[in-house]
């Protein structure tokens, strides 16, 4: 793999690479998050905000009591999020333990959500604790059984001890089990990385790695995707476009749970990286809640008046 | 053999560390109270003014970057030289405005103890004068006081020796470098303790003396473009305003004292507030 | 269908605007004479009339200064003095959004700014000086400091009832009384809280408040019963005051201009710089004597950083200042704005390259786009004269020691930025910068704790702090 010329798979050459980056200071990008947070957005807008927000969301269960009915009913909500009005498109993906993605595939192909991608969280997530050969085989299932996506975890232990070349390498080797089967997410779990010069040191990791996204969290460890954690990986998103002309995508992940939330993270990348990235292709949020929350609002745009969560369906 | 001639000593200028003439070549008679001559000290011209400015604000740098603990040490060698000479100091005294010999004893002694105490203060100042500021935010803040930069003063006519150190210690303890006008009457202790400073490790402009007449050198002074600040304590009250008019042109801080204490020093520093967030 | 920002105007209907007003002296509002019009300058609509005080006015507003000093203000205790103070405080931010509005109509700021900066950074030097009043045995004044007495007061109009704020607290809460004078052009926060003085029952006379021009502001210079000038505004006005003064007894504090150097080093957090530097001189229209009005980039990521800032520059929105995402609003007058563009024009003929993002101006009031000039040298007027306006002057340099060498060289000293994540270069460079307030990785940042104030010609005192407390004390050791 030639990693866009960026480094050459050596060591000395990642570490002069990730030590090329600038450092990120805490507070003025918190500032920056927090200022386009009171940004307002036109009521025409809004509603093409919710409906991109619900393409962009990966449905997600990940839970030790996962059963193939759970699974089953997320998938129908996925497809068709609110049953009652079919303009509602359906959302980017569903999200699973690489167990469910026969399930899951299967269930989306009966009812007719051919379109519906499967993505299965892969690499001993959400810890990433479990030698090469596992992680490999894990990827390997969930895409065997039908997975298009894999969100992998980093090992955040190689990371935080300074080891780049064994995640970046770990990255590379999952990236050609995907080979062209199944887009790459790399999932950080910023909330251990802690720093935003970590979060910036991982993202330019992992997109010369050859992530086709990268991700903030497992949804298993507080504080996920906070704004300024999605700003800095969008920052570094536009940096690495503009060094490669490649666009990668970024996917918060956890603590996204109503239309508000969402819609300062579509206000984050429009002025950080451009409208070309409201997209699915780009943009994912990973979520559960978020998608109902996203189904009210849409109700009160059509009907004038505040909805119950009654109306909304519960998977 | 009791009919030996002195040796007279030429008093000079004290500019850069180096004794010069005036280069306008003019000097005044000095005479003692009883009208007797005693010495041709220089008439200071405007260019001497602007040589020791220049050598004052090429020193600044320098003893500005000084510890304050290396500044403190150089205040107390000059009160350790001061000491040793005491008895030349007297005499000039005596000798110039007939005090008698207790009473400018005294006045050596409190000039010598004065150094000490702003010796001791070039490393406390800044706890006075600083604070730490809990600004509402993720920000450490402080403000810390450092020194001005070249101030100008006028020492009052006296007492001679003790009212040119009240002007120059208070200037020199925060790192500001200093360009003082004498006595005029009473030039002489001003002279030798230009020679105390020469031998006690005070780097060569810190402090340049100047002998002369006040209203020929203050106006210089308060129009002076590189001199930030001026203490007029030994101008008399009615010529403050022409010199606050003549110094507002770059704004330079005016003022005057009555008493030592360590509101003299802060006048001539500049308080600089930091800014700097707090994060990982 | 694309992602477009609404207009969202903030509504208006909350503040009522009188069609005229008077002066307000010794508690009561009282007729003007000659009025003249105060505007909107994003709109150029008429939003008032408003008196122009002359020697009758001053005096009236000294003379019940006066009075209320010597048989109330200095009488009081400090516990008591204080709570008036909490008390001004809390009113201003009940009525925040009022003040916010009123703010943005005046001067044109966007309301995002005078509702996140301007009231909420007065109200809080309101409530930090009312703690004071009664401590000032501690402030490091002496064990019984004292109040100067009558207090005259001369304001800008970048950030009218902050600056006001900045003035009439320490004053009052030191025991000096006050005749404030709010700019020509942005007059009507300064009677709104003469409104609010009434609602917290301040004594009448403490604070009195005469609008005009300039030659109200000199009759207050020059007015024998006044104790104490502060004033903020022009190095040029700073001046001719200090010449006034120089034959009286009275104190004074100058908060001046400034021609800041805002220096990014190689080593800067790069996306925060350009934050940073938007926010240096973009903020408030560039309408800041702190503002970071030269950027020194070091040569080696000269181009990466205005790169990037052209791209951030793209995305500032200028326009409407009572929409809630403008970033930029209008100009404060008509003769500033005429300012601005002859300096940019200098700037042109000089030889330097300008530049400004698209943007749509508003075909009325006064608006100028944000602006770049590059290739500019310390010999450029642009990169030596206080442009007051969104126009930012680009200089590069190579090693730390030339930077501050640049940055230095002015007469001016009121701030300065550095951008670096190495903290020994941060500290060094900050000890070598003269200007009373340095901003590292950040910029354009205030707090009433926090003295602000400049070096050389940008003026003389602190305000903010103790260090801003001791300017409205009678000083232990000097006259």
């Amino acid at each position: 793999m030639s990693f866009y010329g960026l480094v050459d798979g050596t060591e000395a050459s990642l570490k002069s690479y990730l030590g090329k980056l600038s450092g990120v200071d805490q507070v003025g990008a918190e500032a920056r998050a927090s200022m386009l947070a009171t940004r307002s957005i036109k009521t025409t807008s809004k509603r093409w905000a919710i409906d991109t927000a619900i393409t962009m969301v990966d449905l997600t269960t990940l839970e030790g009591a996962d059963t193939p009915g759970k699974v089953k009913a997320l998938c129908t909500k996925a497809v068709r999020p609110d049953p009652t009005d079919t303009t509602v498109p359906s959302v980017g993906a569903v999200c699973v333990y690489n167990d469910m993605v026969s399930v899951a595939r299967a269930h989306l192909d009966l009812i007719g959500g051919q379109h519906v991608p499967v993505a299965a969280v892969s690499t001993a997530f959400p810890s990433g604790r479990a030698s090469m050969p596992v992680k490999i085989q894990d990827t390997q299932d969930a895409i065997d059984a039908g997975a298009a996506e894999i969100d992998m975890v980093i090992d955040r232990g190689a990371f935080l001890a300074g080891r780049y070349i064994d995640v970046f390498n770990e990255i590379v080797q999952i990236r050609q089990i995907c080979g062209n089967k199944a887009h790459l997410k790399v999932i950080f779990e910023t909330g251990e990385l802690v720093t935003y010069d970590n979060v910036r040191k991982a993202s330019f990791l992992a997109m010369a790695a050859g992530a086709d996204f990268i991700k903030t969290s497992t949804g298993k460890v507080a504080p996920a995707a906070t704004p300024p954690v999605v700003l800095v990986m969008l920052e570094a998103v536009r940096d690495f476009y503009e060094m490669t002309q490649v666009r990668i995508g970024v996917k918060p992940a956890g603590g996204i749970r109503n239309t508000k939330d969402a819609i300062k993270q579509l206000v984050l990348v429009n002025e950080t990286v451009g409208p070309d990235w409201l997209n699915p292709k780009l943009f994912r949020i990973g979520a559960s809640a978020l998608l109902n929350d996203l189904l009210m609002q849409r109700m009160k745009m059509d009907d004038g008046y505040y909805t119950s969560p009654q109306y909304v369906t519960m998977d | 053999m009791s009919d030996r001639i002195d040796v007279k000593k030429t008093y000079k200028l004290y500019i850069n560390g180096a004794f010069p003439r005036t280069e306008s070549g003019r000097t005044y008679e000095v005479k003692n109270a009883k009208g007797v001559f005693i010495a041709n000290p220089c008439l200071a011209s405007r260019k001497d003014l602007r040589d020791a400015v220049v050598a004052a604000r090429a020193a600044h740098s320098g003893w500005n970057k000084a510890t304050a603990y290396n500044r403190g040490q150089i205040l107390y060698r000059i009160a350790e030289m001061l000491e040793g000479r005491r008895g030349q100091f007297v005499e000039e005294i005596v000798s110039i405005t007939g005090a008698t010999k207790v009473k400018a004893d005294k006045e050596v002694t409190e000039a010598i103890d004065r150094l000490v105490w702003y010796a001791g203060w070039t490393d406390k100042i800044a706890s006075l004068a600083g604070s730490t500021n809990p600004v509402a935010g993720p920000f450490y803040n402080f403000t810390i006081p450092e020194s001005m930069g070249v101030i100008a003063a006028i020492a009052p006519e006296a007492p001679s020796l003790l009212g040119l150190i009240d002007a120059v210690a208070p200037i020199i303890t925060s790192g500001n470098t200093v360009v003082v006008l004498a006595s005029t009457k009473a030039p002489l202790s001003a002279m030798t303790f230009a020679e105390v400073l020469a031998t006690s490790d005070l780097p060569a402009g810190v402090i340049n003396i100047l002998t002369g007449k006040k209203d020929e050198i203050a106006p210089w002074m308060a129009s002076h473009m590189d001199i930030d600040a001026l203490d007029i304590s030994g101008l008399s009250s009615e010529k403050h305003a022409d010199i606050k008019v003549a110094g507002a042109e770059n704004l330079k801080r005016i003022h005057s004292f009555k008493s030592a204490d360590p509101g003299r020093i802060i006048a001539f520093m500049e308080a600089k507030t930091v800014w700097h967030p707090i994060g990982l | 269908m694309t992602f477009e920002y609404a207009p969202a105007p903030e509504s208006r209907a909350i503040v009522t605007i009188k069609p005229k007003y008077g002066h307000f002296i010794g508690g009561k509002f009282v007729a003007g004479g000659k009025h003249f019009p105060t505007i909107n300058p994003a709109t150029e609509e008429v939003l008032s009339q408003i008196a122009l005080a002359g020697k009758a006015d001053v005096d009236a507003a000294v003379k019940a200064a006066r009075k209320a000093y010597t048989s109330t203000w200095s009488k009081m205790s400090g516990k008591e003095r204080g709570k008036y103070l909490y008390r001004i405080a809390r009113i201003m931010q009940e009525r925040a959004r009022e003040f916010a509005v009123l703010e943005t109509l005046d001067n044109g700021k966007p309301i995002r700014e005078s509702r996140d900066t301007d009231i909420p950074l007065a109200a809080a030097h309101f409530f930090y000086h009312a703690g004071w009043a009664d401590k000032l045995e501690y402030a490091g004044l002496g064990t019984s400091p004292k109040p100067l007495g009558v207090a005259g007061q001369i304001i800008p109009w970048n950030f009218p009832l902050l600056m006001l704020a900045w003035k009439v607290a320490p004053a009052l809460a030191a025991g000096n009384t006050v005749v404030l004078k709010p700019a020509e052009s942005t007059p009507l926060t300064a009677l709104l809280f003469a409104e609010v003085c009434q609602q917290a029952e301040l004594p009448a006379g403490v604070v009195n408040i005469v609008t005009g021009d300039g030659s109200t502001g000199a009759l207050i210079v020059n007015h024998p019963g006044i104790d104490k000038i502060a004033f903020t505004g022009s190095t040029e006005v700073g001046k001719i005051i200090a010449r006034a003064v120089a034959p009286t007894n009275k104190s004074v504090t100058l908060e001046l201009g400034g021609k800041a150097a805002n220096i990014v080093f190689d080593d800067a957090p790069i996306d925060e710089t350009v934050e940073g530097i938007v926010n240096g001189i973009f903020f408030n229209q560039g309408h800041v004597c702190c503002a970071g009005s030269r950027l020194l980039l070091q040569e080696n990521v000269a181009e990466e950083v205005l790169h990037k800032l052209k791209n951030r520059m793209q995305k500032i929105r200028v326009g409407d200042p009572m929409d809630k995402n403008t970033d930029v609003g209008a100009i404060n007058s008509k003769e500033q704005l005429a300012k601005i563009i002859e300096l940019a024009a200098v700037g042109d003929s000089e030889g330097a390259e300008r530049w400004s993002p698209e943007c749509k101006l508003p075909s009325k009031g006064f608006w100028f786009a944000p602006t770049i000039f590059t290739g500019v040298t310390q010999a450029h007027r642009i990169a030596r004269e206080e442009i007051f306006g969104p126009v930012l002057s680009v200089l590069t340099f190579r090693t730390p020691a030339e930077a501050i060498e640049k940055a230095n060289n002015t007469p001016f000293g009121l701030s300065a930025g550095i951008w670096s994540e190495k903290g020994s270069r941060t500290l060094w460079a900050s000890q070598q910068l003269r200007a009373g307030v340095i901003w590292a990785n950040t910029f354009n940042k205030f707090d009433p704790t926090s003295p602000f104030g400049g070096y050389k010609e940008s003026g003389w005192g602190r305000e903010g702090g103790r260090h801003g407390l001791a300017a409205y004390l009678k000083g232990v050791s000097h006259e």
